[in-house]
Order: C-alpha cells, then structure tokens, then sequence
C-alpha cells in the first residue's frame, strides 16, 4: 500500500511536492483525476493513479489537456469532487474550456493544477498559467512548500465549492519536483453518490442545466461570476495562507509568493537582516486580500517583490497600492520592473541576496575572493567539458534521425523536418544530426508541414517532413494530419512510436493496451487511423537504418498525398528493453583503425551514441560495456565492420 | 590542516551520540547542505531520495531539491539536500553553501565546486568516467582521473575517490553504484546515518529479493573508506 492512503492522522511523512498535491487531494476526497502528462506535474496523475480504485477514485491520462478538464468537470457537475493536472502549456491547450467553464459555474468542487516551469528547465518555454486566472475571473492560490502544497489543495475544494466555481492553485518545478516533510490530516471516510440535476430553470446554479452563457445577456452568468471572485477575495482576507514576518516596522518589506518566499527567507537569514527586512508571504495571488495587503504595506515605504516568472503580483499590488495611496501613503517599489529582480529564468537564493544587497548597500561575496581565486588558479589545469544534452544510449530517435539525415543528404534538395514536442525535439541538436528546423507547440509541426506542402504551387521546391511521438500523434497531431490529407497537402509525417508518452515517464495513451490505472483497454492502432483518414501508411523498425532511408528516399519523391511511417521500437528506458541488452556489441581493434580509415570517425565523431566511445591510447572505437544499451545499431553505421553485434542468449 | 581537524571533531561528534536521540545541536551547521551529482540515468535521484528518507526517519526537516526531466538525457544533474533541525529551507542551496557534495561521476565536482565551494566542504566522489558526446565526438577534452583529483583535492577540505561502480559491477549491477556512495557517505559520519534505516527504506523501494544485495553493496561502501581510515592511521 502507498504511503500516500496512510490513514495515520498526524503522521509525518517526506513528500515531493507533486505528492503533496496528490495527498491534499485525496483528503479532499476526490472521486476523479485527469489530466495529460508533462513535466513538472506529471507525478501528480501518476502517484493517484496508484491508489485508485473502481467506485472510490478515477483517474486518467487524457488525450490532451482540453479533454482532461471535460472530464473532470463532469465530475464536478455530478456533485463529486475533482483534480485536474497539468503543465503550464497544458492551460493554453484547455483554456478553450476553461473560459466557459468558469463562466458557467461548477458544482462538486474542482481544482486545476497547473504546474509552471520557471526557467524552461523541462520545457520549451517558460510560459506563466497565473494571468489566466485573471483572466477569466477564478481564484488562483500559490503555495509555498510542501505541507502548504498539501494543505492549500485540500482548502482549494472547500473554495471551489463555496463560490461554486473552478479554483487554480500553480505549482512550479522547485516545488512539484522538491521533497520535504509533511504532516498528514484526516482521509475521509464516506463518498457522494453522483447525480446531474438539470431540472430546474437555465440560471439555476444548483439544479439546472450547466450553461456557459446565455446569448446577449453577459449580465445572466457574467454578473454571478464576478460575485464569486469578490467573496473569494473576503474568504482571503482570513487565509493563514498569507502572513508576515519580521519587524514591526522593517526599512524593507518583500512581497514573495510561491518558492520564492524561501528564497527570501534564506537570503535574510544569510544576510543576518532579520532585525531590518520582513517578509510577507502572499499564498492567495488572485484576486488580492485588500485589507490584508494594505495593513502590511502601511509598515513601511519600500517594497521589494519577488516572484516566477512575470510580474503579475508585482502589478495588481501596484494598482492596489495606487489606489489606497491616501490610505497607505506614498510607496517606493523595486522588482522586475526596476529591474532588481531579473524578468527571465528562475529565481534563486543568491538572486535575492544580490537585490537585497544592492538595496541595502550590503557587501556579499558566496565565495571569498581568497578561496575564489585558488578555484580559479586550480580549475585551470582541469577544464571541464560541456555536458550538451543527448538521446540515450540505445536510444530508437538517435537511429530515427540518423536515417532521415542521410535521406535528405542523398535527396539533395535542402529538405527539412518540422519538429514536435517530446524527447525528439533535441532533434534540432548534434545528437540528432540538426534535422529538426522548426519547433513550436504540441502537434504543429504537422500543422506547419501542412502548410509547408501547400507552398509547392509557389515553387517551393524542398521537401518536407515532420516528426510526431505516438502520445503527441493522440493529443493533437491528429486533427493537423485531416487538414492536410483532406487539403492533399504533399508531405510525409513521421511517427516516433516508441510505446509509451516516454519523455514524462511512460504514461499510457490511446494506443496502447491499457490506462492510467494499469486496466486493459482497447489500444487504437495509429496505423488503422492513419489509413482510415486516406494517408498512405508504411511501419518500419527504425534500428534497420537500410530500410528506413530506402522508405523515406522513396517517399521524399512522391509528389502527392500525405504519407505516413512509423518508425516503430520501444524507448530504450521502456520496462520491456531495460531488462536486458538485446546484442553484446564488440569493437574490433585489429579492423578498426581510427584516423587512417577513412570514416573520419563517423561512428564518435557523428553518431555521437555515449555508450561508443574513443579510446584515445588505441585511437579506435570503444564499446563502454556499464552505458551500451545494446541496440546494435552502431554495427550499421561503421563502414569498415569493425563494430560487430552477438545476440545474446 | 584546520579543517580536517575540525572534520574529524565533527565525526567524533556523532560517534558520542549514538543514543540518537534527536535534540538540538546534532548537526555541525544548521542548515547542513549536501549536494548528490552526477549525470542523467546514474541513480542520482534515487541515492537522494533514499539519504533524505534516512534522514527523516531519524528526525530532521529534510528538503530535497531536484532537476530532472530533460536533464535525464545525458545531462548534469543535481539534488540539493537541505538538512534541518526545525525548517523548511529553499529547495537550492546557496552558493558557497554546501557542506558535502557527492559525486556519482568524478568531473561533475570540478563543474560544482566553484559555485558551491567553502572551506569546509566535503568530497566523497565515484572515480568512473561518462564521457559527454562533445568529448566523445573530439570536441572537447576529459581531463585524466589524476588531473580531477589533483585539482579537487587542493581546493576541498577532505576529499574520497572511490570505485563506486566499478564495485557495483563486481556485485551484480553498475546502477548500484549510488547505493555504494550512499554507504561510504554513512561511513563518513558527518551525518547520522543508520544501517538500519537504510534498510527501511530500501525495503519500500526495491523488490524484496533485491534488499540483501542492496544491503550488501551499502556495506561494501562503508568498508571502502573504513580501508582507507585505516590506511591512513
């Protein structure tokens, strides 16, 4: 049994953040959770989806993050309580549904986690999901640490249901992926039974029909809306969420919200300003707790904000204090905006201690110049290489893209693959020979191949291929690849199946043989669907690189029509290869001879797999027996045979 | 000199209190900050995961800050390990900051240190070599394992270069070499850390046929630097 359902009441357990969220959840007691995998929130469906159990809890990996919130509203709608996770591109993906959700109100409580990624460390961007809670009139709660993360979740359906609407509370990557102590609350014991009541007149927000809004009357939903955000903003006023601490009247006030409330505590602690600068923590970011605010910022003049990533705190306290100014008096700000806080990347302690020394006329050095400058004279005979980011060994992608590089080279004709989103993005590196040229959003690179195709009447004279993993194919690849056979737009989609949503952790989807809670389930087989919507459909295994650059040279000439191949082999992490390497592979030494062969090192020096290193002594190849996966796809590339593969017994 | 000796006071520290009972003073620095690197795919979150269970169990406010994600495809990975008496500290250390770093691959301590060293730091690092593509692909240049002590050890108070993997590999399983570091970090005693909850948590973690050899490994890593101790005296 997880730790996760203990039942011990006050008992202290060391939680991930993600795991924390999930806990709150479920003293909540939630009957649904959905959501679609992505870093940094991904643990939180996952750790759920191991307590499950038919009747008491549901939980699901949607199709994308639009379906997940459908299906957790119905949740709401029957009364039951409900999770809905993602990571912060995930809101721009649901906030479709969103927008009218929040308009038409909900009834069993619902929270949206969105986890942000300051910083872009597991994303391609850095996207903030907090405007959209203002934009579309909901609550929106930050915690701070990992018993708040827990807490805050649990408080956010009592919220929920309270102004009968959707509550936000945002992670961000230092909390989802941290670990700390939490003490556990009470699981509740009794569930509701779900019913849809949909009998009484359409304005009813407890018994009628669930509506967005009625047409031309924006006053019938609008109004009750906006009633729900002004009782959040009292409930908030009383919150423990929110709270000062420091002198009575500090020289200095920080206004922090999430993570970024310890980074100011660490740096006033390490700056020993306890006795001068206060810190007022700030868990429910919109809409603001007035009263509370303007209390707290009547203690002094200056105002320091710190937050991830864009200034929204930073701003709506500005307009408050504008407002109050007759109240509060006259404020001097610094933050992002004055530029003390930097506006890109995430915080840390020691930016906050920068700012705070600026501010204060304070010297600070993390490393004393003394010691700083022996590191500086010790590290210069021990330079340390870059550890650029690479496909692990064994890795289908790293044979992928070996094989449309050299279909394209012998193409000739400057073609280009429209990137996707997933592990096969670093295609547009070394480790995947730079094929990749345009990378956006889940799902465009078919979309943009699709419009690429349409250009050939123009003259567009260069090929065009995208890339597509086998979860992305479900989320939103599919209705790019209608548009373009329907608009017979010339391109060949190729489909990185390897088994799994592989780059989050093998979460299931649509095409495999089971769901989130590990039960069978029908899987939907890409190739059938393909096929099904008029595209002409080949499967390859892309560790045959010879068949694979034979297909796509082939399909590369073809002037009509949207293609499609799936390179099919599962993730060189997938439980089923983990096991096991599939050949013993050998280098050798008498074959292989280095520099004077000719390859130019084809095999380091391109193919770039760490498990095939070079031994700089032998100057020849070398198998790293503890990294080689043992795909035996290197035993291809050398030209010379001088990497030979045994299969094991 | 002063710093080995005030190492070693530190040790002797934990060995009068091995009633561990938990009360104030038990650690040397509050908080105490221990850094676990290495490269994506060695084990790195797993060897964190299991040291700060450990170290909740025997009492301590632990936060664990991790990267991962797309680190994990061959790039440097770090957790930060803050260890408390009574708060939740930020889940990044501050540079200058760390008290121990451990180090799953040896090159990644020379990457760190000039960010996180002070002069009481500690090194406890494994001695195998992963090459990055660059230095694989002639880009770039890995300097020799001598070069990397060399450098390390005129810069950190006290430094441990062991076998962690080549070790793990003679036992049954390269990624055990976390768990090797893990009972060399024990054997240091500038924490308290129990064999027996070691056991604890490993048990919750692994399958129950992979406890012994677990267990077995975590002593390999405790008798590595008992060696060298004694080598020593």
């Amino acid at each position: 049994m997880s730790y996760l359902t203990d039942t011990t009441e006050g008992v202290q357990h060391l939680l991930m953040g993600n795991e924390a969220i999930a806990r709150g959840a479920l003293e909540a007691g939630i009957s649904v959770a959905s959501g679609y995998p992505g870093t940094p929130s991904s643990e939180i469906i996952e750790n759920l989806a191991r307590v499950a159990s038919p009747g008491n809890l549901y939980v699901e990996w949607s199709t994308n993050e639009k379906v997940a919130l459908e299906v957790s509203a119905a949740a709401s709608f029957a009364g039951l309580r409900a999770l809905c996770v993602m990571k912060q591109n995930g809101v721009n993906v649901a906030s479709d549904f969103l927008l009218h959700l929040a308009s038409s109100g909900t009834r069993g409580g619902i929270v949206l986690v969105p986890c942000d990624d300051p910083g872009a460390l597991s994303s391609v961007n850095e996207g903030e999901s907090r405007y959209f809670a203002r934009l579309l009139e909901i609550p929106l709660l930050e915690p701070a640490d990992f018993q708040e993360a827990k807490d805050m979740v649990k408080w956010a359906f009592e919220l929920s249901e309270a102004i009968k609407n959707v509550v936000m509370v945002r992670s961000v990557t230092r909390l989802s992926h941290a670990s700390g102590n939490v003490i556990f609350g009470a699981l509740p014991v009794s569930k509701r039974l779900p019913a849809f009541k949909y009998h009484g007149s359409l304005l009813d927000p407890d018994c009628g029909p669930i509506i967005s809004l009625l047409p031309g009357m924006p006053e019938s939903k609008h109004t009750p809306q906006q009633g729900k955000i002004r009782e959040a903003a009292q409930l908030f006023e009383q919150t423990p969420f929110n709270a000062y601490e420091g002198p009575k009247n500090p020289e200095l006030l920080i206004v922090a919200c999430s993570v970024a409330s310890l980074y100011g505590r660490e740096a006033i602690h390490l700056l020993g300003l306890e006795s001068r600068v206060g810190i007022l923590k700030v868990g429910t970011t919109w809409p603001l707790p007035q009263q509370f605010l303007k209390k707290n910022l009547s203690k002094t003049k200056e105002v320091l904000f710190i937050e991830e990533v864009f200034p929204f705190l930073e701003e709506q306290v500005k307009i408050l204090a504008a407002e109050g100014v007759s109240e509060i008096g006259m404020k001097v700000f610094y933050g992002k905006h004055s530029g003390h806080i930097p506006s890109v990347g995430e915080l840390n302690p020691d930016i906050i201690i920068d700012a705070l020394s600026k501010l204060l006329g304070l010297k600070y050095r993390a490393v004393p110049k003394s010691l700083a400058g022996k590191v500086e004279e010790a590290t210069k005979a021990c330079v340390v290489p870059p550890r650029e980011l690479s496909f692990c060994p064994g890795c289908p992608h790293r044979a992928s893209y070996w094989s449309i590089h050299n279909a394209l080279e012998l193409d000739g004709r400057e073609g280009f693959v429209c990137g996707d989103i997933g592990c096969y993005t670093l295609g547009m590196l070394a480790c995947g020979f730079n094929a990749v040229k345009t990378l956006h959003s889940m799902g465009s690179g078919t979309g943009i191949a699709s419009g690429f195709g349409k250009l050939k009447p123009f003259g567009l004279k260069q090929p065009v291929l995208a890339v597509c993993g086998d979860s992305t194919f479900f989320h939103t690849a599919m209705p790019a690849l209608v548009n373009a056979i329907h608009h017979q737009s010339p391109f060949t989609l190729v489909i990185l199946d390897n088994r799994g949503t592989a780059m989050t952790g093998f979460q299931s989807h649509p095409g495999l043989p089971v769901n989130a809670m590990g039960e069978e389930m029908p899987a939907i087989a890409i190739d059938e669907i393909c096929r099904a919507m008029g595209a002409s459909v080949e499967i390859k295994d892309p560790f045959d690189v010879e068949e694979t650059q034979i297909s796509l040279n082939r399909l590369m000439e073809s002037q009509y029509g949207v293609h499609v191949l799936i390179l099919r082999q599962a993730c060189a992490l997938s439980p089923e290869r983990k096991t096991g390497k599939k050949y013993e592979m050998l280098v050798d030494e008498a074959v292989c001879v280095g520099e004077n062969c000719g390859c130019n090192r084809l095999c380091t020096r391109i193919f770039r797999c760490p498990g095939l290193v070079w031994n700089k002594e032998k100057a020849s190849a070398r198998i790293d027996e503890v990294i080689c996966a043992g795909c035996g796809v290197c035993s291809d590339i050398c030209p010379a045979g001088a990497i030979t593969r045994r299969e094991k017994v | 000199m002063r710093c080995l000796l005030r190492y070693l006071s530190g040790r002797r520290h934990y060995k009068k209190g091995k009633s561990l009972i938990m009360g104030v003073g038990k650690l040397p620095r509050e908080p105490f900050n221990v850094i676990v690197t290495g490269v994506g795919g060695q084990g790195s979150v797993m060897l964190s995961r299991v040291l700060a269970n450990m170290l909740v169990m025997e009492g301590f406010r632990v936060t664990v800050g991790e990267t991962f994600g797309a680190s994990q495809r061959g790039g440097s990975v770090m957790s930060h390990l803050r260890i408390s008496e009574a708060y939740t500290w930020s889940p990044q250390i501050p540079k200058g900051c760390a008290d121990i770093i451990v180090a799953l691959e040896p090159i990644e301590v020379i990457r760190i240190l000039p960010s996180y060293i002070n002069k009481n730091v500690l090194v406890l690092s494994n001695t195998r070599p992963i090459y990055p593509v660059g230095v694989i692909a002639g880009e770039s240049s890995y300097p020799s394992l001598e070069e990397i002590k060399k450098c390390v050890e005129r810069l950190v108070c006290k430094a441990w270069f062991i076998d962690a993997t080549d070790e793990a590999v003679k036992m049954g399983n390269s990624i055990l070499g976390n768990i090797v570091l893990l009972g060399a970090l024990s054997a240091l005693e500038a924490l308290p850390l129990r064999r027996s909850f070691f056991r604890d948590v490993i048990s919750e973690m692994v399958t129950e046929d992979n406890v012994s050899l677990n267990l077995a490994v975590y002593d390999r890593g405790v008798e590595l630097i008992k060696q060298d101790f004694d080598f020593r005296v």
